[in-house]
């Protein structure tokens, strides 16, 4: 039913072991997921954007540490799940679309072989019935004569036909939650547009829960009910869409969304506004606000800042010292 | 304005590949560029859009001289490209790649790699290279150390400076930037468009910005030339562009930009899926299978240029063959 809960995710953190001591990209992030509800999950390279998805699939590098309070996927606890017992759960209830379908698709097999595998593989071994599904969802995601389709191999694509092709294998065993990370990057605008259509309406018509991760805040305005900001491996600001972006309360939001173009609004040749320095590393014990260094209200309060963010009233929530009231008011 | 010589033209500029179609099954022409005419004049800033497969990089490589054209003239400063040689060429013209992980050469280091044109050319004493590479890397905002470094050791920001400051080391006229920023996060991307319009009134640089980021060009280009299958289909003012799209394609185009507004959805472009295939481009007006607008007389005849004062559009919509368009859905 729309409006349950599929996924639930509490203070979830990523640790690994590098030669230099422990990397911590990921450092204690919480969120949830209702089915037909879209979160955006945005923020720079390096954020650990990434890593949260693949830490959510099961699919982190072996030197990885994965640890939550709390990990819920359909009512079920996937913490301490087996390989096993993942797998079955990846492709069925959840599965993943990636950045770059030249890579995730494997050169060698057709497009039908690779669409129908997932099938034989989770549901039932019966080609003809994987066959008809996979013609029925390469129709679906706009591909013609879907039939003759299935022969061809990968670099017979265009891009936008190979990220097709990727979300209705994403979707064979009909999920009830997606994870895309960064869909439509490698894509030209025009594509752009068009597969964040067809998500949005094959969303609605198979009612599952959507985790777009991207960097591109015009994208997350376009098709997000929720929005979570990371930076340093951390949700900075988070709440509904549209408060997020009509009243940024976080420093580095309002920072960003000063970075972009909008034809209309900015001035032709003045210049952007720019977030200066860089991303910090994260690396050993870290404390405070991690964006301390490049923010332009920074105060001695905030290399003690603690997790807790400031609530508003409509779900809308952020990490910073100063009050809402300021936070639309320029530097001095 | 017209009287003016561009810092770079090319007059019905072609370029054909000749594409196997396999084994034994012959060759076909490719005609990745065919028949543009553009201008860039002096001290401005030229936009090309279009999506990717339609020639803006084979025109790029045209205009370095590192491609020849099948037929047509490239001219620098009204001079044509024949009377130069690769080193004149690439004296007054510098490009600036997509990808600056794989434009600069690992082994080297960045002293080395922005050193390279002056040694090449041998415009200076040896002695004086190292001052010179000091003043580029102040020009572009890197700290003289990363002189020593190698580009592993660089963010991707670090990076496209880098090769900014490459570019820029032989004092060039015309500089080609080729999606410049469409590998980069946000926030560098808004560094990168400051340092290139700093530099631009600095230095009177002359750029041609390739995109099909259409907010970037808006903020950067002074003009706009808009190519699709090797055509420039539209070209104007960036002003009468934006607030007057006349193409259907362009009108696409503008519809695909997100801005983040959260009050929007998702635009629908119309455009269906296939972009044609360059090696057998559709009869007629070679955009009129995705054409939201397309006429009976589309599919038959190739559109004409119609020139209304400096804005330019090839559509039937806008053609001496239909007196009165019909609005675009």
């Amino acid at each position: 039913m729309s409006g349950d809960l599929i996924l639930d995710v509490q203070n979830l953190k990523v640790d690994i072991p590098v030669s230099a001591g422990m990397l911590h990209p990921v450092r204690g992030i919480s969120f949830s997921v209702k089915r037909g509800e879209t979160l955006c999950i945005v923020g720079e390279s390096g954020c650990g954007k990434s890593l949260t998805s693949l830490s959510l699939m099961g699919l982190l590098p072996k030197t990885a540490i994965r640890t939550a309070d709390r990990l819920d996927f359909l009512g079920q606890d996937i913490r301490n799940l087996r390989e096993r017992e993942m797998a079955a759960l990846r492709g069925v209830n959840m599965s993943m679309i990636f950045q770059e379908p030249m890579t995730s698709l494997n050169p060698a097999y057709t497009i039908g072989n690779q669409l129908e595998e997932v099938y034989l593989r989770h549901i039932e071994r019966d080609r003809r019935k994987a066959r008809d599904r996979a013609i029925f969802l390469l129709e679906k995601v706009g591909i013609s004569s879907a039939a003759s389709r299935l022969g061809q191999y990968p670099h017979q694509l265009s891009g936008g036909l190979r990220q097709r092709v990727m979300i209705a294998m994403a979707l064979m065993c009909g999920p009830d939650l997606i994870i895309a990370d960064e869909p439509t990057t490698a894509l030209d605008v025009t594509i752009q547009a068009q597969i964040l259509h067809l998500l949005a309406e094959l969303q609605r018509e198979f009612d599952m829960g959507l985790i777009l991760i991207t960097h591109d805040l015009g994208i997350v305005a376009r098709v997000a009910d929720k929005v979570q900001v990371m930076y340093a491996g951390k949700t900075v600001e988070e709440g509904p869409c549209e408060a997020v972006f009509d009243r940024p309360l976080h420093p580095y939001t309002s920072g960003l969304l000063k970075c972009i173009p909008v034809p209309g609004k900015t001035q032709r040749g003045a210049p952007l506004g720019s977030v200066p320095g860089i991303v910090p590393n994260l690396v050993g014990d870290l404390q405070g606000c991690m964006f301390r260094n490049r923010c332009e209200f920074a105060m001695a309060g905030c290399a003690t800042l603690g997790d807790e963010p400031t609530r508003m009233d409509d779900g809308h929530a952020y990490t910073c010292l100063r009050p809402p009231e300021m936070a639309l008011e320029p530097a001095e | 304005m017209l009287k003016m010589t561009p810092a770079l033209e090319t007059d019905d500029v072609t370029c054909v590949f000749q594409v196997s179609q396999g084994f034994m099954k012959g060759i076909k022409p490719l005609r990745a560029v065919n028949g543009v005419s553009l201008k860039i004049p002096k001290g401005q800033v030229v936009g090309l859009v279009g999506e990717s497969g339609c020639g803006k990089s084979t025109l790029a490589n045209i205009l370095l001289g590192l491609q020849k054209p099948t037929t047509g003239d490239v001219r620098y400063n009204g001079e044509s490209a024949a009377s130069f040689n690769r080193k004149d060429v690439a004296r007054r013209i510098q490009p600036i790649f997509q990808d600056p992980y794989s434009s600069l050469n690992p082994t080297k280091t960045i002293a080395s790699i922005v050193s390279l044109p002056l040694r090449i050319h041998q415009t200076c004493a040896p002695e004086e290279i190292d001052g010179k590479v000091h003043d580029i890397l102040d020009l572009v905002g890197l700290p003289r150390r990363v002189a020593q470094s190698y580009p592993s050791q660089l963010s991707g920001g670090q990076r496209q400076r880098v090769a900014i400051a490459r570019a820029l080391i032989m004092k060039p006229e015309v500089v080609i930037c080729d999606e410049p920023t469409s590998a980069l996060d946000v926030s560098v991307q808004s560094q990168i468009l400051n340092l290139l319009q700093d530099l631009k009134a600095e230095l009177g640089l002359t750029y041609l910005l390739i995109s099909h980021n259409l907010a970037v060009v808006e903020h950067m280009a002074d003009r706009v030339a808009v190519m699709y299958l090797g055509r420039i289909v539209e070209e104007a003012d960036s002003e009468t562009l934006f607030a007057d799209p006349r193409h259907p394609y362009t009108k696409a185009l503008l519809d695909s930009v997100l801005t983040p507004d959260p009050r929007l959805g998702v635009p629908d472009t119309h455009l269906g899926a296939v972009f044609p295939n360059p090696i057998d481009p559709p009869s007629g007006c070679s955009f009129h299978p995705r054409c939201v607008s397309c006429m009976d007389i589309c599919s038959r005849t190739a559109p004409k240029q119609d020139v209304d004062g400096p804005h330019m559009t090839e559509c039937h919509l806008f053609g001496a063959e239909v007196k009165t368009p019909e609005p675009a859905i």
